[in-house]
């Protein structure tokens, strides 16, 4: 589209399961008419012959021939609409229209507004009590979320993270997380076709003071807060941000149950190490929300037992290429860990660095090593460019240190651990404190 | 469960869209230069070549050149400018 407002006419080729979001996006960012044409899925993996045969075929959308399409698209004459473009003023309202609790349970599941189990229908009351669990005015921006970066962004506030925290079941005391969540920007609905799903970790006081766990079961569905906090964010992603409809506004293949509620708080009064929030540079005294993109994968183990070496770069190994691991492991794994001389989280990422490694070949065969690595090694940004040089059978890092990340969690029952996919950004450790 | 009750809307706020037109376009493009821009995803590489072989053997008037931007998902903007600079028109793809 900046192509076109700079005078230069294009045709942007997609496959043809997305043309409802591939259209919906054109609508939103005010040109409509933009010139699309369709190619059947997959273009992943199928040879130059099959991808040549989708050129010299029939527009899957357009039931005419692709190429047809494609000239007609760039030298078509334009008529008024292609030339005015479209302007629109959108919003949504702050009350809907009265109704039942059943039609409204179903209005609420007909617009994609739930996860599809029942929710607290968010009265004015109901608003009105959550909204106490904060000293911020109701209608203060809290944040703006997107589906994909190349969506626009909406706009929450106080009152509309109220709302959806309402729905998730959460109680007042729980909303300055729930805005955390929300100040994050980062949506917990990302339209990718890979099925994103966001795990999200609490440290500091604000544990304790409204009940979370970080002992047995606190991954799920054992404790209140961390189930309705890790709700709450997800609805909030999804209507905050105008929707996570299949087909639309979210294109993930599969699925993800980590999309219900993937929040829990760190073990830190049982942890031998650095609590989370603290290697990032708050203090203990600091609440704070982490957030971990990805969810993609999970493998898990137990111990340290003697053959853990072989058992932990078979786990890193097994997940993504571009998607490193959150390491969750129970107080009793982390101790053994402490006692083998990993008396940092640090010395243990470092080890996990060193040693999950694979063949050149291996890393980067892999979709998106390829179509997010790639680019960034051939114009020489490192480590990948250093990958990208390696003859096929050396062996390469898949992570470097810093982007392996541990969490302690866990209530001693059993030795546990799990790798998550989970990649940390900075920016993704968020005050509760200030939206208290 | 049949007495009536108001609840808030739970959605976000959208943004106001400011419309924009399509650019003006040639009545053909022979003897023109036409970007085939990669957009990265995986084999979209392939599908560029292809396409301007097609060019090549079709519409051999039409000067056409691959570019691509330097990551996946970013907007390029010394890769628009070049387009901008030399190009007459561009084909995109393939994106998701």
């Amino acid at each position: 589209m900046a192509l076109e407002q700079a005078g230069i006419p294009a045709v942007a080729v997609h496959t043809n399961v997305f043309a409802r979001l591939a259209q919906s996006t054109a609508r939103a960012a005010g040109m409509p008419r933009t010139r699309q044409s369709f190619v059947p899925q997959p273009v992943v993996d199928v040879s130059p012959e099959h991808l040549r045969g989708y050129i010299e075929g029939i527009d899957p959308v357009s039931k005419k021939p692709f190429m047809q399409g494609v000239i007609e698209g760039l030298t078509g004459p334009l008529n008024d609409e292609d030339l005015k473009g479209m302007s629109f003023e959108r919003s949504t309202p702050r009350l809907l229209a009265p109704a039942t609790e059943d039609d409204l349970q179903q209005l609420f599941m007909d617009n994609y507004w739930t996860d599809f189990m029942p929710v607290i229908l968010p009265t004015e009351e109901r608003v009105a009590a959550m909204l106490k669990g904060t000293s911020h005015p109701p209608g203060k921006v809290v944040g703006r979320m997107r589906p994909t970066n190349f969506r626009e962004a909406w706009e929450l506030t106080v009152e509309k993270v109220a709302v959806n925290a309402v729905m998730a079941g959460c109680k007042p005391e729980y909303l300055p997380v729930v805005l955390a969540h929300a100040a994050s920007g980062i949506s917990a609905r990302s339209s990718s076709t890979t099925s994103l799903a966001m795990t999200t970790v609490v440290n500091g006081p604000i544990r304790d003071e409204i009940g979370m766990s970080s002992g047995i079961g606190a991954m799920g569905p054992y404790n209140h807060a961390n189930v309705t906090i890790g709700r709450a964010y997800n609805l909030l992603s999804v209507n905050g941000q105008g929707g996570s409809v299949p087909g639309d506004t979210y294109m993930g293949t599969l699925g993800n149950a980590y999309n219900y509620s993937a929040t829990f708080a760190e073990a830190e009064d049982r942890s031998p190490w650095q609590p989370f929030h603290v290697q990032q540079g708050f203090k203990p005294t600091d609440s704070t929300v982490s957030i971990f993109f990805g969810g993609r994968y999970t493998t898990s183990g137990f111990g340290p037992r003697d053959t853990w070496k072989e058992k932990f770069v078979r786990c890193i190994t097994a997940g993504d290429h571009n998607q490193p691991p959150l390491i969750v492991m129970d107080p009793l794994v982390a101790r053994l860990f402490v006692e083998m001389g990993f008396d940092t989280k640090e010395k243990l990422a470092q080890w996990c660095s060193e040693n999950a490694v694979m063949p050149a070949r291996d890393y980067w065969d892999d979709q998106w090593v390829q179509t997010l690595t790639l680019p960034l090694a051939v114009a020489g940004v490192e480590p990948h460019a250093a990958k990208l040089k390696a003859p096929p059978d050396q062996l390469v890092r898949m992570y470097e240190p810093e982007e392996i990340k541990i969490v302690v969690v866990g209530g001693e029952t059993q030795g546990a651990f799990r790798m998550i996919g989970g990649r940390y950004t900075k920016a993704a450790t968020i005050s509760v404190d200030a939206w208290r | 469960m049949s007495q009536l009750i108001t609840v808030h809307d739970p959605r976000g706020y959208p943004p106001k869209v400011a419309g924009k037109r399509l650019a003006a376009r040639p009545e053909t493009l022979n003897g023109k230069t036409l970007y085939l821009v990669d957009c990265l995803f995986d084999n979209s590489e392939v599908f560029m070549d292809q396409l301007k072989d097609w060019f090549a053997k079709n519409l051999p008037a039409v000067n056409t050149k691959i570019i691509k931007p330097r990551e996946s998902w970013v907007d390029d903007a010394d890769m628009r400018a070049k387009i901008e600079a030399d190009g007459s028109a561009a084909i995109l793809g393939v994106g998701l």
